[in-house]
């Protein structure tokens, strides 16, 4: 029973010191982004790593997602003769919700992965030491330039998702089962409201964060050459999956 | 015998330089676990300057650790880590950052930059901590490059290299910022014959034209000796003898003579 009792402490004491250093990594890296001067150059690199080259899996996510609400949503609107309403209840449904969480989701599995295994390979190839060696302080460097080019793409993503998938619903809801044009936007036009665009766009950057705070720092402690790299890349991507989705949650309950 | 005795043998110089001031490092009582094991048990450990100083003992003996604890990579569980007199245990990290660049390092691996070629690998350290224009950036890392017989390699990357070939451009790099302190972790392990004694020379030939105080990891026993004017022994995480190579050599306590000799039989049984 004590053994038991001592087991459980054991695995609860870790888990408080994981989160703990989780939360002492996020400070640090926060904190060494906003201090000056601010590394634009591998900011803008990360951009370009996390979002653009991220165009092609959240484009073709996002056609295929509204095409799919568009033919779902016509078909249960119809039962209650409300096929008019198709344009806002795609345009509200990816504004509010699909588009930040499957951008998300997306980013996660292309980029975060990435992250997590190009960090832990230094790690494991002792590139990171080499960077403390010179003098260097491997946050600065590494982490708070992937965190700020997450937080910068994640939301222009998820935007771009937002507008692609319309179009997805539009194709299907107008070209294909043949409501009118005008119906389609103008029902859109009329319900979505400012504060859909900006809470969509605010859980699209509480999601970068999460994404790349997760990753960077599963990374960052990889341990156990070339399998930790795999354990590493995997749990980073289940736990900023998941924290996306609890995230969600929250975020959505708070700001209804 | 002291060190100033010693005749450096590849370059055949006899006449070493005067070190100035005290040891250029300390160890004092330096004790670290990991995962529960004690890896280093109380090192005291002086590393003299502007010397080669080799580090020799079995696999798992502590070395690399005890290396990493002489730049600040590893914090000790007790003891001091002096550089100058100053312990590197008790700075902040902006301040630990500040006296490790009197550091060079190179790694076992070389630890270059999968995504930087040679030429940016070593002109790195330059970039990030210097404001030094493009034109003697480039002048100084090909100066580098040319003293480790890199010259046309610059533009290659990382895994396009050979194992020596990494390990020269990891020491070129680690020489770009002149450093005062150079610590080499296994710089020649799994290299050939013919390429280790390269870069053996190579590192001997950079110590006599800037006299590091130089601490070098190395399994190339009995041929370090030749290399180096001071040889550590360490074994179990304690340091057996720390004393001139000529004096290590001629030792006879029975570990350091079963070490040099690769006896099976001896103190240490492996089976």
């Amino acid at each position: 029973m004590l053994a038991l009792a001592e087991a459980i402490g054991t695995r609860v004491l870790r888990k408080i010191r994981a989160m703990g250093g989780m939360t002492i990594f996020l400070w640090a890296s926060l904190s060494s982004a906003v201090a000056p001067p601010v590394p634009l150059r591998h900011v803008v690199k990360q951009v370009h790593f996390i979002g653009v080259k991220s165009l092609f899996v959240i484009v073709l996510t996002a056609s295929f997602t509204g095409m799919v609400l568009g033919l779902q949503g016509y078909y249960t609107l119809r039962k209650f003769a409300a096929e008019g309403l198709l344009g806002s209840a795609v345009a509200l449904s990816l504004i509010r919700e699909l588009g930040p969480v499957l951008s998300a989701l997306m980013v996660t599995g292309r980029a975060g992965s990435a992250l997590t295994a190009e960090i832990g390979i230094m790690r494991i190839g002792e590139q990171i030491d080499a960077l403390e060696t010179m003098g260097i302080d491997p946050i600065r460097h590494l982490v708070s330039p992937r965190m700020l080019g997450a937080l910068v793409s994640v939301p222009l993503l998820a935007s771009i998702f937002d507008v692609i998938g319309i179009l997805g619903g539009y194709l299907v809801g107008v070209k294909l089962l043949g409501l009118n044009q005008g119906v389609y936007f103008g029902q859109m036009e009329a319900s979505v409201m400012l504060k859909d665009v900006s809470d969509g766009l605010l859980k699209s950057i509480a999601f970068g964060l999460i994404i790349s705070w997760v990753c960077t720092f599963k990374g960052y402690h990889t341990a156990r050459g070339a399998e930790g790299v795999s354990q590493s890349t995997t749990s980073a991507v289940v736990l900023s999956s998941v924290l996306v989705l609890i995230g969600d949650y929250l975020l959505t309950s708070v700001l209804l | 015998m002291t060190e100033n005795d010693w005749v450096c043998r590849p370059c055949g110089l006899e006449k070493l330089p005067e070190p100035q001031g005290g040891p250029a490092i300390r160890l004092v009582d330096l004790v670290k676990a990991l995962d529960g094991k004690k890896v280093l048990d109380g090192i005291d450990l002086d590393i003299p300057r502007q010397r080669i100083t080799a580090v020799i003992g079995l696999s798992g003996a502590g070395k690399s650790v005890m290396l990493k604890h002489m730049i600040g990579l590893e914090r000790p569980d007790a003891g001091r880590v002096l550089v100058d007199g100053v312990d590197l245990t008790r700075l902040s990290r902006p301040e630990l950052y500040r006296i490790r660049r009197r550091f060079g390092m190179l790694f076992q691996g070389g630890a270059l930059f999968d995504s930087l070629d040679v030429f940016e690998n070593v002109a790195f350290p330059l970039r990030e901590k210097t404001a030094l224009g493009e034109a003697e950036i480039r002048e100084r890392v090909h100066m580098r490059l040319a003293q480790v017989g890199l010259e046309g390699a610059g533009e290659k990357f990382p895994d396009e290299l050979s194992g020596g070939m990494v390990r020269r451009a990891a020491l070129a790099r680690a020489m770009v910022m002149d450093p005062e302190i150079l610590l080499l972790d296994e710089p020649t392990t799994g290299l050939d014959p013919i390429i280790r004694n390269s870069i053996l020379s190579l590192i001997c030939h950079m110590y006599h034209q800037h006299c590091f105080t130089m601490v070098m990891i190395s399994h190339d026993i009995p041929d370090i000796f030749c290399w180096s004017h001071h040889v550590v022994v360490l074994h179990d995480g304690k340091v057996v003898l720390s004393a001139p190579a000529e004096e290590v050599f001629r030792s006879s306590d029975p570990f350091v003579r079963q070490l040099i000799h690769g006896d099976i039989a001896g103190p240490v049984h492996l089976m």
